[in-house]
């Protein structure tokens, strides 16, 4: 492994993880505020929807993204996964709850909805996959489930994102360059863990090979 | 000019403040377009149904009256900024951001097909003829929003009747300026461009059809289809095709743009109707524009509201298929 990646991976088990679980009440409190004092256009519930719903997926992605990171790179950022994860789940439910109670408001017509217009149909089933995630993703519920089943449920996510990603390219008309853009970097995401050969080292901290 | 429009929508005190000195001037200038015999008067503050108004049911007036409660003209900050003009992107705030590159003087305009007097016409020439009035206008987007507008057009049919329809003729076609040094949007091919519509002859003819030179007292913003765009208010807005630089009077129906890229979601006629749902939405409420992040959504109405004007032109059509 290249040295300033060593340092880096030493300086990240250092540092906690839980300052991160302010990122989303952050992002949700950021948006809302910007909708709440008329800075956020003349449809601020649209920008609110579609804000905190890019902001899931970010999140979402970036979550996805630490595997690939260690195995091609040797950078070691798995210790922030679960609240990453967590994050993208709260955002999104934000962006649900945005939805469902200030945007159409009416329970009847939330259910027409996501029965009948299959982008949200098909992001309603994203976030219900996510509940299960979010609710294992404490060490007591890994242990009680053990490792293997753990692992199997979690791969929940990739069906998430794909899912996510397709509810966004629905949603806008015609193809539009910004959802395909997040396809794109889900499909390079998936494609990296792929069995192939790492491109500077081995599994991070172990078997420290000359750097690439 | 025997028709004369009769608008339903009111200013009422509530107008933002950010638009107040606007209204000002829109009072003003409707007062003084009243004064000169134009087709608005001004009473009491208010923009009056000074019109000759024929009896209207007691139910289209009930629900007028509350969709009217809900009706101060948009603030012209968002009729400005919210914009969909793909050919300046796909952002809402791109048109406002983009446009002000497209050169929009001389604008000439080529009115062709079946008509007496085909050529191609200064936009100025057009106006030195043709008498202009103000419009107050509700504008409902397929997305589900809706604006109400004070526009300032001339009516296409006295286009029409100047160049002189052809009795073959059954459609108006419509195209967009294609111009992609000025319109970076139509460097991304979102739709075959240029952009291009298509109204029935009828439909083109109804003294609801304005061509739209001006809005809140002003001349057309680049962003709102400048110098020149089309105002079909019982449509959905994608209709009221913007920086219109050729009128067809054809005998088959025009294609159009967005019915070319989704068929099954966007039908030749879009006109406004809460029965029909758009495939991906429903089409049953709107959120008006400008009330802020807690704005109800309120009841769309059919044809817009104008269904006591329009309906006429649909009689014995199947609404669900010919959407």
């Amino acid at each position: 492994m290249i040295p300033p990646i060593r340092q880096l991976n030493r300086l990240v088990a250092r540092m906690p993880a839980w300052p991160l679980y302010a990122l989303a009440p952050a992002i949700i409190g950021y948006h809302f505020w910007l909708a709440l004092n008329g800075m956020s256009g003349p449809n601020p519930v649209n920008t609110l929807e579609r804000d905190l719903g890019r902001a899931a997926l970010q999140l979402l992605l970036l979550t996805l993204a630490l595997t690939p990171l260690r195995r091609l790179f040797g950078i070691n950022l798995l210790r922030f996964r679960r609240a990453l994860g967590l994050s993208a789940f709260f955002v999104a439910l934000a962006h649900l709850l945005a939805w469902a109670v200030i945007d159409v408001a009416s329970f009847s017509r939330i259910f027409a909805d996501i029965a009948r217009r299959p982008y949200i149909t098909i992001g309603m089933a994203a976030f219900l996959a996510m509940v299960p995630l979010a609710l294992t993703s404490t060490q007591s519920a890994m242990r009680r489930l053990g490792a293997k089943r753990w692992r199997r449920l979690h791969r929940l996510v990739y069906a998430i994102a794909l899912l996510a990603v397709v509810h966004f390219i629905m949603v806008r008309k015609g193809w539009q360059p910004e959802p395909l853009m997040y396809l794109f970097i889900l499909l390079l995401l998936l494609a990296a863990r792929l069995p192939f050969p790492p491109i500077f080292s081995g599994e991070a901290g172990e078997g420290a090979k000359k750097s690439a | 000019m025997t028709w004369r429009f009769r608008t339903d929508l009111t200013e009422r005190d509530v107008t933002p403040e950010e638009v107040y000195r606007d209204r000002r001037r829109i009072m003003k200038m409707l007062a003084g377009a009243a004064a000169t015999g134009g087709a608005m008067a001004l009473a009491r503050g208010r923009i009056a149904r000074a019109m000759s108004r024929s009896e209207l049911p007691e139910e289209t007036q009930a629900k007028e009256t509350a969709q009217n409660a809900l009706s101060p003209i948009t603030p012209y900050e968002a009729a400005t900024t919210y914009n969909n003009f793909y050919e300046f992107g796909l952002n809402k705030s791109d048109p406002a951001r983009r446009a002000g590159r497209l050169t929009i003087a001389p604008w000439q305009v080529r009115i062709d097909g079946l008509v007496d007097k085909p050529g191609t016409y200064d936009l100025n020439d057009i106006l030195k003829r043709l008498p202009q009035e103000e419009r107050i206008y509700r504008f409902r987007c397929v997305e589900g929003w809706s604006m109400v507008l004070p526009w300032r057009g001339f009516m296409l049919k006295d286009l029409l009747a100047w160049v002189g329809v052809k009795p073959q003729a059954r459609f108006v076609a419509f195209e967009t300026l294609y111009r992609p040094s000025e319109m970076p949007g139509q460097k991304y091919p979102l739709l075959k461009w240029p952009y291009r519509e298509g109204l029935r002859l009828d439909e083109a003819l109804h003294p609801l059809t304005l061509m739209a030179t001006g809005m809140y007292g002003k001349p057309l913003p680049k962003q709102n289809g400048a110098p020149l765009r089309l105002v079909v208010p019982w449509k959905y807005g994608f209709k009221s095709i913007k920086s219109v630089v050729r009128i067809s009077l054809v005998k088959e129906q025009p294609v159009t743009s967005w019915n070319m890229a989704a068929p099954d979601e966007y039908g030749f006629y879009a006109n406004v109707n809460p029965h029909v749902d758009h495939p991906r939405w429903s089409q049953a409420t709107e959120r008006r524009l400008g009330g802020g992040l807690f704005a109800p959504r309120i009841p769309t109405l059919m044809f817009n509201g104008y269904e006591k004007e329009v309906a006429r032109l649909y009689e014995g059509m199947d609404l669900r298929r010919f959407f």
